[in-house]
């Protein structure tokens, strides 16, 4: 009973990431104190305040890089379908209340997590050197990818990129489906 | 009898060496004591504790000082033009300034004053008058700008104004010289049987902030000087001081100091609503603006309406009182319980204070000396709560602390005169540099005043500062009244006249601070909201560019088909999202002033070329490290070229 309840927190947990971002960009630079920085969530990428994605496009036009647009990012109508159907096989494994599939749901989230990154890596890669060749401010050798992890400094900013309450929830998520299938194995163990 | 002349004399001479050499009364003199430099110091990047407001006077302005450290903020243009930003020169503001005589382009703004709400400054709107042509003016306290102007028909001077009831109920207005009413072309001598004087009360809406001229009081035509409303238990009165109840016209100086008494009328707010109700009024001409700004299209607007309420004090029994004040009283003020109303004498040798409850006391019983215009006059010593003995020379304007003393300016000789309420009694003095006129403490004419800064505004400051030609600064002086004695902190130069000011805690406004406007709400009629949607569109010889500026560009940038004889309007859009990232607009010629565009605003400068050729334009605030580049052509062609319009995007 206790393993069915885990994994079914472990599933519905997962709803939360909706509504929290996953991810967060932000920069530090003398002229903005008062801070500027991006959410990334499932579905879009939000300014900190409703004026951020558009303060961090004028800054980025110096540079020639392209637009921020999210609607333009195909992946963000992806992948809220993608964790929907996590949260569905997850219930499912509840009533197939067996170890062999936690361990399958878990690689398989790891997988598409991995995939996620290597994607977020890919658009960063694009952003940072895929500039304008007329851009106004042309630093011989200098590309502007945001760090993956960490923080990197861009000429006279320093970005910042670090994962978020959304990341941390899956992770609690994939610890308790974890926690489930070993608490599965062992109850097999005593009763055999 | 020579030699004794020559005595005289000579001693005179020699005391009068001796005091030059050895003992003159000097303000330089006057030490600051050891921790005045800490106390208002406010470290590079750290925040004042209070807003300042101060009355730009002639400037016809308001200043926005931090305290306190005394650095200048902000000028908001209120009553003048302001070629820095435009006000009153874009097509956007220009309606601000519009009145009955026509545009005015400048004015005397007097009496700053917060908005209250339960007797307490809540920062929602600030109010100032404008004394020569009679306007009060509200300023919104979340952008800092001047949002509506409002005339006062049938009046002259609107010098006893624009002060607030506890919860904004009104804003008045009063006439310093009395007028004709209505206004007509007579000869100075009949003019003195037919001299009359208004006191408006304005209505102010609550959630919009929107003014509107309520009911108009016909009084005598004495010179309506001062006024502030009851509080408290007094809630629902009004004060007004008036002097030259002789009705002089000419060499007031003299033949308004004859009467040893004037008056402080006290007008029963709450009656006039009444009587209104009732239907006791008339309606009288009084064409008067009344202009808009509209936040959201960018664009002021004017009103005007024609007629007033008025209501006649011989109409409506119990309306106004007038209480016999000493010698052409000035200041007229109310303690933070509402029960002292404070008289200031400008020649007068002491200051009257007045007790609420025994003019009530006195109403009942009747005690009138007179009668003037059917306005009962109370007797002096029924009314009268004590008198402060040798308060100073020439007493003023007083604000409270809210502990039970009063702090009274003395023009004449240059101190604050602190006093206690109870019993009248002088308990602390302090020079002033010099000639005071206004003081102000935080919440110093409010039910709750916060008793730690009081600010002297001086009009003269002669050796005060380095000298600068005959035209000097006029100056404030920072004063702690936190302990028992005054302390002397701090003194730095104002901008214009100071008249008066208003304090209060930046913690109240700080916060709601307006950063931006939102490009997706911007409603002006010739916004454009993408640099694609830029244009040039002719109507006759009308030609409106539809302009973006973005960091570090306009859209469009080069510009022909523009002759000798149109007019141009440049609609710039700043594109901006971002805090304090304004951009200028201006242009080679052009007579008329630049405009300085704040994120997600739309503002339109009017320009005429008058010859043939190619004019620059460029932005005229530093936006961006590549502000320099931010330019355009503009080419002007004869009046009878054959060029077509084209613009580039």
């Amino acid at each position: 009973m206790k393993t069915k309840i885990l994994m079914v927190i472990a599933s519905l947990i997962l709803i939360i990431v909706y509504f929290v971002p996953i991810w967060v960009i932000s920069i530090d630079a003398p002229q903005f104190p008062e801070g500027l920085g991006l959410w990334i969530k499932v579905n879009t990428i939000e300014g900190f305040t409703d004026t951020d994605l558009k303060s961090l496009n004028t800054l980025n036009h110096y540079i020639g890089m392209k637009e921020i647009n999210p609607e333009s990012i195909p992946e963000f109508k992806y992948i809220p379908i993608i964790l929907g159907i996590f949260i569905i096989l997850g219930l499912v494994v509840v009533f197939n209340d067996k170890p062999t599939y936690k361990y399958i749901w878990i690689v398989l989230l790891l997988i598409a997590i991995g995939i996620g990154i290597y994607d977020y890596y890919l658009w960063g890669y694009d952003y940072g050197h895929n500039l304008n060749p007329n851009a106004i401010i042309k630093v011989e050798g200098m590309t502007y990818q945001p760090p993956l992890i960490g923080k990197k400094q861009l000429l006279n900013i320093t970005a910042y990129s670090f994962p978020y309450i959304g990341a941390g929830v899956v992770a609690i998520s994939i610890i308790l489906a974890f926690i489930s299938a070993r608490t599965n194995k062992k109850g097999e163990k005593q009763n055999a | 009898m020579k030699s004794k002349a020559l005595l005289i004399f000579s001693t005179l001479a020699v005391a009068t060496i001796v005091l030059l050499f050895f003992g003159c009364p000097s303000g330089k003199k006057s030490v600051v004591e050891g921790d005045a430099a800490q106390k208002v110091y406010v470290a590079p990047g750290q925040y004042d504790e209070f807003y300042a407001f101060m009355s730009g006077g002639f400037s016809g302005q308001l200043s926005v000082y931090g305290i306190p450290s005394g650095r200048c903020l902000r000028i908001v243009p209120v009553f003048a033009q302001y070629p820095e930003n435009g006000y009153g020169y874009s097509e956007e503001t220009k309606a601000m300034l519009n009145t009955s005589y026509g545009f005015i382009p400048w004015d005397d703004s007097h009496h700053p004053e917060l908005s209250q709400t339960n007797g307490e400054i809540d920062g929602r709107w600030l109010f100032i008058n404008a004394n020569n042509v009679p306007r009060i003016a509200r300023v919104d306290l979340s952008t800092f700008r001047t949002v509506e102007i409002i005339e006062i028909p049938n009046s002259a001077g609107n010098h006893p104004s624009a002060f607030v009831t506890e919860n904004t109920e009104y804003v008045v207005a009063g006439t310093r010289f009395s007028v004709p009413i209505p206004q007509e072309d007579i000869t100075l001598q009949e003019f003195k049987n037919k001299m009359k004087g208004t006191i408006s009360f304005i209505k102010v809406d609550p959630q919009t902030g929107r003014m509107n001229i309520e009911f108009q009081i016909l009084m005598p035509g004495f010179n309506y000087d001062l006024s502030h409303p009851g509080r408290g238990k007094s809630h629902g009165w009004y004060f007004f001081s008036c002097y030259n109840s002789e009705q002089a016209t000419s060499m007031l100086e003299v033949n308004a100091s004859q009467n040893d008494k004037d008056f402080i009328a006290a007008i029963n707010w709450k009656k006039a609503e009444e009587y209104l109700k009732q239907g006791k009024y008339k309606e009288i001409p009084g064409v008067h603006y009344h202009n808009i700004y509209d936040e959201k299209k960018h664009m002021a607007y004017s009103e005007i309406n024609d007629k007033v309420k008025v209501l006649i004090p011989q109409e409506c029994p119990g309306l106004v009182y007038y209480i016999p004040t000493p010698k052409s009283p000035h200041g007229c003020d109310v303690d933070p319980t509402g029960e002292y109303i404070v008289g200031g004498g400008k020649l007068a040798t002491v200051i009257p204070v007045y007790s609420f409850t025994k003019m009530i006391k006195a109403i009942e019983e009747k005690k009138f000396d007179k009668e003037i215009d059917g306005i009962p006059v109370l007797n002096y010593e029924a009314v009268l709560h004590g008198e402060v003995q040798n308060p100073g020379l020439g007493p003023l304007h007083t604000e409270f602390d809210g502990k039970g003393y009063a702090y009274t300016s003395c023009f004449v000789s240059s101190e604050v005169t602190k006093w206690s309420l109870q019993d009248c009694k002088v308990v602390d003095r302090i020079p002033v540099y010099y000639s005071i006129g206004h003081l102000c403490i935080a919440g110093g004419d409010s039910k709750k005043p916060i008793a730690k800064y009081l600010l002297a505004l001086n009009k003269i400051t002669k050796d005060r500062y380095l000298p600068t030609g005959p035209e000097l600064a006029q100056s404030c002086q920072l004063i702690d009244i936190s302990g028992e004695k005054m302390k002397l902190l701090y003194d730095f130069p104002t901008l214009g006249e100071p008249h008066y000011a208003q304090m209060l805690p930046a913690s109240v406004i700080k916060d709601k601070q307006a950063k931006i406007f939102k490009l997706e709400e911007n409603q002006h009629q010739y916004r454009t909201i993408s640099p694609d949607q830029a244009k040039v569109v002719r109507e006759g010889n009308k030609v409106h560019i539809y302009m973006t500026a973005i960091r570090s560009h306009f859209t469009p940038d080069n510009i022909e088909g523009i002759k000798v004889g149109d007019e141009v309007y440049f609609h710039v859009t700043n594109l901006e999202q971002d805090w304090d990232i304004p951009h200028g607009f201006a242009v080679l010629g052009s007579d008329n002033a630049e405009i300085l565009v704040m994120p997600g605003e739309t503002l339109t400068l009017k320009w005429k070329p008058t010859k043939p050729g190619i004019y620059p334009f460029y932005c005229t605030d530093f936006c961006s490290a590549l502000h320099q580049e931010m330019q355009g052509y503009v080419r002007v062609s004869p009046a009878n070229a054959n060029v077509q319009l084209s613009w580039n995007k």
